[in-house]
């Protein structure tokens, strides 16, 4: 007679050190391997695109640091960007260039970030403390440009609120070199781990299609091969005066998104280091704006390269100070749902690889 | 001390072998306290910190505030634990621990038992910590630690054998499963110790050894990221304090084992260098495999459960049997 077996239904998070924050996957495990995943989400929701409708679009900024806390920056952009689009400003040169500044060097920070937690999620300890470091250097930047680390509220309608301080472009000047010889230090300390490539390679893969199908975006999305940045395809900001590749790998699994990321970071420094040359050191950091802002009936879509993926912002005006209706599309959200059908399979430790490869963050997916 | 051993068992002897165990005892808390501190102070100069510096002068007392702080937690067991063996888990596994200590030589005349079977004991001893802990994991009706108990049993089959197998080679050639014999084998400059003509099994044994001492890149069963913090998840207080002082003794026996059996126990590397008492030079090299250990925590990644299993079966019990192969031909050639 065959012994009586059980699967075990074992609920990992909202309190679990590798969910990144309040998620929870429930799992059913038959021994180590997964059967069934569900993933509930919902713990951080505070129902920001709600909260806008009774904001004017001043007020929105502050709610969209605390989406992607990880970037505020982008998510600021997001924003204005569609307000200016709907409204036609134009944006001074000087402003254009402390934003897309402020974007990319929020990139390196996010993606470094990720590389910390990913490797602690992997088991080692380490690079999550060499990450932060440096990480820290591009936090101190934000600090002295708009007096706060994480939740920065620096972009306005019709460009941004601070100019640099003195000396804060040469900061950053002496930063990216910096930066670059420290992305090559630690591809030596970490890419060529034998117990890490063995862990990452292989795992959560899928093909273009299934990409495509579950709407991916960001490095979920290149690294099976499809080349989209709306960076490139549809330029933003300053975006098309700049050289910079953007990198795809063909692998489809945790090691190619690893890669991307890697690489991004080293594209972006490319980019600061253009930007920072072509800098203006005079001009003004804020447009001709409207004292109330009324965005002409109408509505509009429109999206930007976060560091997680295509994040878009949907308003539906109707000319009123404030929206009638706010939508963000959300990379993290979207990047997410294709979890249960990966980990199918799985043991339980690639529940944590692939999670962490995919790169959620709550704040983010809850909105 | 060996006169002792053969000698009646009186009120007397049967004191001194007493106070001889608590000297023991306290020499091995102190050990762990500081090893503790070492590791921590280690890993923080690796990862870009200080580690511990405000208990106490340069934080020398911070393993001490924390044993304190455990003392004086709130012993919580799960309503629906097994009581009886939650219990029972932290003390099957740290008696062990201390009991294999009785089996190792730390100099020419310092050491407790001088056992014939020495090897095996270390061996058969060390092995039932592992009950200790699948029972923790099983006991506390809690399904990560049950997952975590679950990998330490199937870790700890798969390490114990490549572990026992690779010290075989060296019993082959010293002819001897004594450990102070081995020692004194391994007499007369650093090409005479065994690690140099044993290199496979030395390779293997330290292999088996991280392994054996649940450390990084093989600490599945406490897999903090994945298993949270895996069999001891439920323990709190001096049950946990227990589970971690098992864990440090072990590294303190593994590392005195590997320098008695690969490392010339207290042989100095040149033959002029004799004039060091033999004490000093166990204790550098005993010293240098605990920062080894160390040291891999604060570089390695976690191995996954399958490449763990994989690399346990196909590739370290092959290795170290070879090395069995090997040490045989070398016997049959060059010991004859």
């Amino acid at each position: 007679m065959a012994i009586r077996t059980e699967e075990l239904l074992l609920n990992v998070g909202p309190q679990h050190p590798s969910t990144h924050g309040v998620f929870r996957v429930i799992v059913k495990l038959d021994g180590e391997v997964i059967k069934e995943a569900i993933p509930v989400m919902g713990y951080l929701h505070r129902g920001t695109e709600k909260l806008a409708e009774n904001l004017n679009y001043t007020q929105i900024i502050p709610y969209t640091d605390r989406l992607d806390y990880v970037s505020a920056m982008t998510n600021n952009y997001v924003l204005v960007n569609t307000v200016e689009k709907m409204m036609q400003l134009e944006i001074p040169e000087k402003a254009q260039f402390l934003r897309l500044i402020v974007m990319e060097l929020q990139r390196v920070a996010s993606h470094l970030v990720w590389w910390g937690t990913y490797l602690l999620d992997i088991g080692a300890m380490s690079p999550f403390l060499y990450a932060f470091r440096d990480r820290e250097m591009i936090i101190n930047f934000f600090n002295e440009l708009c007096g706060a680390r994480l939740t920065y509220n620096y972009m306005r309608v019709g460009g941004v609120k601070w100019d640099a301080p003195e000396g804060w472009i040469q900061k950053i000047r002496e930063f990216v070199p910096y930066m670059k010889s420290k992305l090559e230090e630690y591809h030596t300390l970490v890419s060529g781990n034998e117990i890490f490539l063995a862990r990452i390679k292989g795992v959560g893969k899928y093909d273009a299609e299934t990409a495509i199908n579950y709407g991916l975006s960001g490095a979920n999305l290149r690294c099976t091969g499809i080349d989209y940045d709306v960076r490139k395809k549809d330029p933003y900001c300053i975006y098309d005066r700049f050289e910079f590749d953007v990198p795809t790998h063909t692998g489809g699994d945790c090691y190619a998104r690893y890669l991307i990321r890697m690489e991004e970071i080293s594209q972006s420094l490319r980019i600061l280091e253009q930007a920072l040359e072509q800098y203006p050191e005079e001009g003004e950091t804020m447009g001709k704006v409207p004292r109330v802002l009324r965005v002409p009936e109408g509505e509009l879509y429109s999206s930007i390269e976060s560091p997680r993926g295509e994040i878009g912002c949907y308003i539906i005006s109707k000319g009123k100070d404030k929206p009638y209706r706010l939508k963000f599309k959300r990379p993290s959200f979207v990047n997410l749902q294709i979890l249960p059908k990966l980990l199918v399979g799985e043991t339980m430790t690639n529940l944590i690889t692939i999670l962490g490869g995919i790169d959620i963050v709550v704040g983010e997916v809850d909105a | 001390m060996a006169d002792l051993l053969r000698n009646e068992m009186t009120l007397g002897n049967f004191t001194i072998f007493l106070l001889l165990a608590v000297v023991m005892l306290l020499l091995v808390l102190g050990f762990v306290t500081y090893a503790i501190y070492f590791e921590r102070k280690v890993i923080g100069w690796m990862q870009l910190r200080i580690g511990p510096n405000r208990t106490g002068p340069l934080g020398l007392l911070q393993s001490v505030a924390d044993v304190l702080k455990l003392l004086l937690k709130e012993d919580t067991i799960p309503a629906k634990a097994d009581r009886t063996l939650f219990i029972l888990a932290p003390v099957i596994t740290f008696v062990p621990s201390f009991a294999v200590l009785v089996a190792i030589p730390y100099t020419n005349w310092g050491y407790f038992a001088n056992m014939n079977v020495g090897v095996l004991y270390y061996a058969a001893l060390s092995s039932i910590s592992t009950i200790g802990v699948v029972l923790g994991g099983w006991a506390s009706n809690n399904k990560y630690a049950l997952l975590g108990g679950m990998r330490s049993a199937a870790q700890m089959i798969s390490y114990e054998i490549p572990l026992v197998i690779s010290m075989t080679g060296i019993i082959m050639v010293s002819g001897t499963m004594n450990i102070r014999d081995i020692v004194l084998n391994q007499d007369g400059g650093f090409w005479h110790w065994n690690f140099i003509p044993q290199i496979i099994g030395f390779v293997v044994f330290i292999i088996a050894a991280v392994s054996e001492l649940n450390r990084t890149p093989f600490d599945l069963p406490e897999a903090e990221s994945e298993l949270v913090a895996g069999y001891h998840v439920e323990y709190s207080g001096f049950r946990f304090a227990f589970f971690m002082l098992a864990e440090y003794v072990y590294v303190f026996a593994i590392a005195a084992l590997t320098t008695a059996m690969f490392l010339g126990g207290w042989h100095s590397p040149l033959p002029f260098l004799d004039f060091v008492p033999g004490i000093v030079w166990f204790l550098l090299k005993f010293s240098s495999v605990v920062f080894f250990l160390f040291w891999l925590r604060a570089t390695m990644p976690r191995v996954r459960v399958d490449q763990l299993m994989g690399f346990g079966w196909k590739v370290l019990l092959p290795l170290s049997l070879v090395n069995i192969f090997v040490s045989a031909l070398y016997i049959e050639l060059f010991l004859r």
